[in-house]
């Protein structure tokens, strides 16, 4: 068959690193073709040349049967191409159809646009989907899961038959993701070929026709998907096999560490009550919206709660701003990093430092060589990989600013550590460390909270299941008692109507 | 070392046009490299360049202040009239001060409490400093100071000009603050990021409002030494010196948006001001066309700055 798109021999190095090392890649016309690896394998950069953004140093792109050049984005949008991000790139107060036609505005006689006209071609571009999104309604009303549509129907109206997927799912709910498939598949019937990239090795089998590996900026392996199993897939993406993605540590927790009692902030979470002790893990988890996120963030005094109380080693603390949580001994490291865990433009070095300057002073000045020290301690423990501390973490592989983030709570010997969704959009080996890490310091007498929407992850890591469905703990299960039926069949609220019913009443 | 690098190339692009200039300059007029135009070049550039080192503060954090120039003639005027009142030289300088560090945090405040956009707070200032200086003077400029007053404009230590001696004080003071000290690093992160450095558990408010008190106190100690030099605190003191000052930073090469910028390269941006301002008037150039060119040199460093930023 006719290939749609060749890449060749391609190589691209950055200062320091051989990003791509002379990579083959090629896609048939209506094909899905995963490409997966570690964080840093060079996915994202093999993508970056296929979109015009970087240029490699050698090697040749043919899209269609001819040979592309003068390569760059305007260029490969022309051929056809489009790259529908992980973090989505829409204007988020205009409208959905202003987005789909950005720069491409039809016009009325004298420049005015053609609203009427711009707003019927969204809907027809949007009709295969069976998706009811209004183009007048502004973006950033729109779920993550809607926005993506958007995103694809703008790659449709530039008649893009190449598109790139960047951890389409990231953001969505399992319903979402299904959708999502479906309209993989209506794209696929329509002659689309699609470069599908995630982290989410089990969706491959449900999306995907073949799959190309990546490790360290080489092509180790391009097969049908049929002909590989989940863990060949790990083996090859790894280098080594991983016998324990799950490493399990034996348990004993201690004294209660952290209890909260009757939690509340309106709209949020409702009378959230549970305790963590140490040594122990405790998973939350449940559906994307359940509230999960806003209950670590009100205890944390992100968000200022309106009831309930909050004990640290038994005696009750007054948390109104993270300063307060920090100060009484928490940690959180946050679901989004690079909003809320780094600092990407300042080096490693000032981002683990920055919870621990108020301790290292001495008359007012910082003791340089003790943070100096502590930090080279941390990268080396950590394994963090960068050429050295003073480089700026926005150089950072995924995983490895995780560390980082990771490294500047533990810099401060937190008693409590709240793990928001903690190995999002990080590689199969990076996650096994940061399990790791954090039975380390359940170990070490630290009691831990794990968020996660990765069922597999809380029912192998957790010491303790809550389940939290609308803003409430819902059930909570030892890790021997939990099924991942049972623990989805709570985050789904089945057991739930008659209750919240109850609650409704009597409120 | 690569970010060290990188850095001091950008730098030296700044170093480079400066050095240009000096050598033309120095060319082109017998004057300037005298001994006396250097010194006087210094003197001038250190009332707005003192003032630039408290802006080079404000910037790094992602925020803005206009206000200095009028900032600046409040606490000359207030000082002034204290010192014509009859009161201490001591007291008078304190007041001054005071007042400078008052309008800061009344400005930053406004910008972390009430949460309004520095750009617009610090405009308001501008009005009612400017204001407040009027109602204080009722328009006529107060002059007349003892000579003590005076040196701090006009003397000298070992034959270098006093307010040559602050304003590398100053600058040396800011350098070691901004790179050894919590509120340094600090603010530099939260022109980075500010939500991390919250979720970090710093008040990241209280370092913000201290930016600007840093930027008024930066203001108080120009308008002494204007003051004392000109001897004499005029109402209409300090009129458009924002633009020289925020010229300086930028310049300088730090980012509008916040957490990248040094106080050296403010110091190297306010002396390239000083610099060409020198030398136009050595040359004869109109102070209409000095203003363009004033202009053009702005826009050039900055674009000069960004195209080395794009290509790293």
């Amino acid at each position: 068959m006719e290939t749609v798109l060749a890449m060749k021999g391609i190589s691209k190095s950055f200062p320091g690193v051989k990003a791509l090392q002379s990579v083959d890649f090629d896609l048939y016309p209506g094909e899905v073709h995963a490409l997966v690896g570690e964080n840093g394998a060079g996915k994202s950069t093999l993508m970056k040349i296929l979109s015009g953004v970087y240029h490699a140093d050698s090697g040749e792109i043919w899209v269609k049967g001819k040979k592309m050049v003068d390569i760059g984005i305007r260029t490969m949008i022309d051929a056809g191409v489009s790259v529908i991000y992980q973090e989505l790139n829409l204007v988020q107060y205009l409208s959905v159809a202003e987005n789909i036609f950005m720069g491409r505005e039809p016009l009325l006689h004298g420049g005015f646009i053609d609203w009427k006209g711009m707003n019927k071609a969204v809907q027809e571009l949007l009709s295969p989907f069976r998706i009811d999104i209004d183009p007048r309604a502004r973006v950033y009303t729109l779920s993550p899961a809607y926005q993506q549509v958007v995103e694809i129907a703008k790659a449709l109206s530039l008649n893009s038959d190449i598109m790139v997927m960047d951890e389409p799912t990231a953001a969505l709910t399992g319903n979402e993701v299904d959708k999502l498939f479906e309209i993989i598949g209506e794209l696929k019937r329509k002659g689309v070929s699609i470069i599908y990239i995630s982290h989410r090795l089990e969706e491959l089998a449900k999306v995907a026709d073949r799959v190309t590996i990546l490790r360290d900026g080489a092509r180790i392996v391009t097969k049908p998907l049929a002909e590989l199993s989940l863990s060949e897939v790990i083996t090859n993406m790894v280098g080594r096999t991983l016998t324990e993605q799950y490493p399990k540590a034996d348990y004993t927790a201690g004294d209660e560490v952290l209890r909260v009692e009757g939690l509340s902030k309106d709209g949020y979470c409702h009378d959230v009550s549970f305790a963590v002790r140490r040594g122990e893990i405790v998973g939350f988890t449940g559906l994307v919206g359940a509230g999960r996120t806003e209950i670590m963030q009100t205890i944390y005094g992100y968000m200022r709660k309106d009831k309930g109380r909050v004990f640290i080693e038994g005696k009750e603390v007054r948390i109104r701003s993270p300063r307060d949580a920090v100060r009484k001994g928490i940690g959180l490291i946050p679901e989004e990093r690079k909003q809320h865990g780094l600092i990407l433009d300042l080096s490693v070095f000032d981002n683990a430092t920055i919870t621990i300057l108020d301790k290292e002073t001495r008359l007012g000045f910082l003791k340089r060589k003790n943070l100096q020290s502590l930090v080279n301690n941390m990268v080396k423990t950590m394994g963090i990989k960068t050429p050295s501390t003073s480089q700026l973490v926005r150089y950072l592989s995924g995983g490895n600013q995780q560390k980082v983030v990771l490294s500047k709570w533990f810099l401060r010997n937190c008693k409590v550590y709240i793990f928001d969704e903690p190995t999002r959009g990080i590689d199969v080996g990076a996650k096994a460390e940061i399990y790791r890490l954090m039975q380390k310091l359940a170990k070490e007498g630290a009691a831990v909270i794990m968020v996660s929407s990765e069922l597999p992850e809380i029912m192998n890591v957790s010491d303790r299941i809550e389940v939290v469905f609308g803003g409430r703990i819902v059930k909570e299960f030892r890790r021997d008692e939990a099924s991942s039926e049972t623990v989805m069949e709570y985050a789904l609220g089945l057991h739930e109507e008659a209750e919240s019913n109850l609650a409704v009443q009597g409120a | 070392m690569k970010n060290t690098l990188a850095t001091t190339l950008k730098n030296y692009g700044i170093i480079l046009a400066f050095i240009i200039i000096c050598v033309a300059l120095a060319i082109l007029s017998p004057v300037f490299l005298t001994r006396n135009n250097i010194l006087n070049v210094i003197r001038q550039t250190s009332i707005y360049g003192i003032m630039a080192v408290g802006m080079t503060f404000v910037i790094l954090t992602g925020g803005i202040d206009l206000s200095v120039g009028s900032v600046l003639a409040l606490s000359g005027a207030i000082c002034a009239g204290l010192l014509k009142g009859g009161s201490s030289m001591f007291v008078a300088i304190i007041a001054a001060i005071g007042v400078g560090v008052a309008c800061g945090f009344v400005n930053g405040v406004f910008v972390t409490k009430a949460r309004i956009p520095p750009f617009v707070v610090t405009l308001g200032m501008t009005n009612i400093a400017r204001g407040l200086t009027l109602i204080y003077t009722n328009g006529y400029p107060i002059s007349g100071f003892s000579p003590a007053f005076r040196e701090i404009g006009g003397g000298y230590v070992v034959g270098i000009p006093i307010p040559i001696i602050i304003f590398l004080a100053i600058v040396l003071i800011a350098y070691v603050v901004l790179s050894q000290t919590k509120l340094g690093r600090y603010t530099y992160a939260i022109g980075g990021n500010e939500e991390t450095v919250k979720l970090s558990g710093i008040n990241s408010s209280n370092y913000k409002t201290l930016v600007y008190v840093i930027s008024g106190l930066t203001c108080a100690v120009s308008a002494l030494i204007l003051t004392a030099r000109l001897n004499s605190a005029e109402p209409i003191a300090g009129i458009g010196y924002e633009t020289d000052v925020i010229a300086a930073v930028c310049i300088g090469g730090a980012s509008m948006s916040g957490g990248r910028g040094s106080v050296w390269g403010s110091l190297l941006g306010a002396l390239l001001i000083g610099v060409l301002n020198n030398g136009m008037n050595l040359l004869g150039v109109s102070p209409y066309f000095q203003q363009v060119v004033k202009g053009l040199i702005i826009i050039c460093a900055v674009w000069l700055d960004r195209m080395k930023t794009i290509k790293d």
